[in-house]
């Protein structure tokens, strides 16, 4: 059982506040962090990896402090975003090496578990730098395990990966938490995260504004208000109608634009009512688009809600 | 001294461009020596200069300043020295395997060449050939340290070290007599004076001052280095 602490943790650069005042813990099992680009996901895994300190607040592991504690790696595993790797080197020589450098008793037979863990044996002779991404990014999985550490931090680990390879990294770190490991993975996606993570934090502009259980994250993703830009061959006609249902809470009438804005409360009533609506009174649709579903604009609605 | 941190930075070093770089600052050195000796012949005059201009003026802080930033400057810059330092390792031993493996290039690239040079120019007479190979030995391990020092804390590594061997230590130091106290150049070449017989090899620094700063030099340059590393942090790049 080890657990990463974070309380009341900041860190600015400068003038710049990459996080604000962040408290939560990292427990057993698979945790998402969610977060658009530039919220401070990579700032935080930084802070929980000992590469940068808090500017105030602190980051422990099972209650030791982690920057400037070497020791600390003897139980963390880190998967790093930069693509940067030893490339000269062959998958099997960089993951030997990163067990050489752990210490371990016997650096080869951890490598080579490693290697299968990641199923990459089949590549292990060529060099780093002919891998394609998805390769590398399970060469550094591999690099990351191979002193089999109680933590796992991975910082966007499936961008650019495809499908398949996608599925297969989640299966490994499933199995991970399922074996009582702590697993911490960041994304910007909110599917990727409910398909892998129990229990999600979410942090925007570097404030935590969320954490709980993924159906609870996605509660209140969709219980939201969501704008609708819509156009049709009779605006008004369908504006009357929808204003009727109690899935909508307001509608105007936008002259300029020929269209309607239209506010939705119940997301699933909504989106099932517009064409039913639409085709009971003969009216055609020609736009319907949401005006506010950039995954920023959700965030934005969270911190607010918080 | 950790094995494994001395054969991965021997590999980024050599295996690159940065190898034939190394490689071709000694042909250059031998092949002029192999040249002069035959169109002048055995000169004390000539063997010094190019002993001491080119040889240790200018190839030993170049061999020093390629081997010492880029034993650790390029993985700080791509980020791959995560690898190294996510590791339960003191920073000291990292930086030490390091400086080992710098020192070596210097001692391969830079001070058996400035012997075998010697050897073409002059032979073995009046000690001239061994005071100009130590000289360059402990310019090199001065070298290594302060410009692996400079890796670490500078993204800009080679343009400083530069500017130190070629400005400070050249051009400033022929105008400025005081700035030569402060040049890892006639540190070096104090104790070759020592070695060689009296008269052959002169510096413009006294070796008690010289004995000194080299130490500090050599042993600062990487406590600072070591120091250094353990704060480094990397700021996100979102």
């Amino acid at each position: 059982m080890t657990t990463i602490s974070i309380d009341r943790a900041s860190r600015w650069f400068g003038n710049v506040v990459a996080v604000n005042d962040v408290s939560m813990t990292i427990g057993p099992g698979v945790t998402g962090l969610l977060g658009p680009n530039g919220a401070g996901k990579s700032t935080l895994i930084h802070m929980m990896s000992g590469f940068l300190p808090p500017s105030s607040g602190t980051v422990t592991l099972d209650g030791i402090q982690i920057w400037k504690n070497q020791q600390a790696y003897k139980q963390i595993g880190l998967v790093p975003e930069r693509e940067a790797m030893y490339d000269f080197l062959s998958g099997w020589d960089f993951v030997l090496a990163n067990a050489e450098l752990h210490g371990l008793p016997d650096p080869g037979a951890a490598a080579k578990r490693a290697l299968a863990t990641v199923e990459m044996e089949y590549a292990q002779d060529r060099q780093v730098s002919t891998y394609s991404k998805g390769m590398k990014q399970r060469v550094k999985m591999a690099s990351a395990l191979v002193h089999d550490p109680d933590v796992l931090l991975l910082d966007e680990p499936f961008n650019g990966m495809d499908p398949r390879q996608r599925m297969q990294l989640m299966e490994l770190l499933r199995r991970f938490g399922a074996d009582g490991r702590t697993v911490l993975f960041s994304s910007h996606i909110l599917e990727e995260v409910e398909q892998l993570a129990r229990h999600i934090e979410v942090i925007v502009a570097g404030r935590h504004a969320a954490s709980g259980d993924y159906r609870k994250i996605r509660r209140l993703m969709t219980d939201r208000p969501h704008r609708y830009t819509v156009k049709s061959s009779d605006d008004r006609a369908l504006a009357a109608a929808l204003i009727a249902d109690a899935s909508t809470a307001g509608i105007e009438l936008d002259y300029k634009e020929r269209a309607l804005q239209i506010q939705a409360i119940d997301f699933y009533r909504f989106t099932e009512l517009v064409p039913r609506v639409a085709k009971e009174a003969g009216i055609r649709l020609l736009t319907v688009s949401p005006a506010d579903e950039s995954l920023e604009s959700v965030f934005s609605y969270l911190v607010a809600a918080k | 001294m950790n094995v494994t941190v001395a054969r991965l930075t021997a590999r980024g070093l050599l295996g690159r461009r940065r190898g034939l770089l190394l490689l071709a600052l000694p042909v250059l050195l031998l092949a002029l020596s192999a040249l002069i000796r035959g169109v002048a012949g055995q000169d004390e005059g000539t063997a010094s200069s190019v002993l001491g201009g080119l040889a240790i003026g200018t190839m030993v802080p170049l061999v020093g300043l390629v081997a010492g930033t880029g034993a650790i400057g390029p993985e700080i810059d791509d980020g791959s020295i995560i690898y190294l330092l996510s590791k339960p390792q003191p920073r000291w031993k990292i930086i030490t395997s390091k400086l080992v493996v710098a020192i070596g290039c210097s001692i391969v690239f830079a001070a058996l060449p400035t012997y075998f040079a010697g050897l073409i120019l002059f032979g073995t007479f009046e000690n001239l050939t061994l005071g100009f190979t130590i000289a360059a030995l402990i310019a090199g391990v001065a070298y290594s340290s302060l410009f692996l020092l400079l890796g670490v804390v500078s993204r800009h590594a080679v343009v400083w070290g530069l500017m130190y061997a070629l400005l400070w230590e050249t051009v400033v130091g022929q105008y400025v007599p005081g700035a030569q106290t402060l040049s890892v150049h006639q540190w070096a070449l104090s104790i070759g004076q020592k070695i060689a017989s009296p008269g052959v090899i002169s510096s413009s620094v006294h070796l008690p001052t010289a004995v000194p700063l080299l130490i500090v030099a050599t042993l600062g340059g990487a406590w600072l280095a070591s120091a250094r590393l353990t704060r480094l942090t990397l700021a996100g790049e979102e």
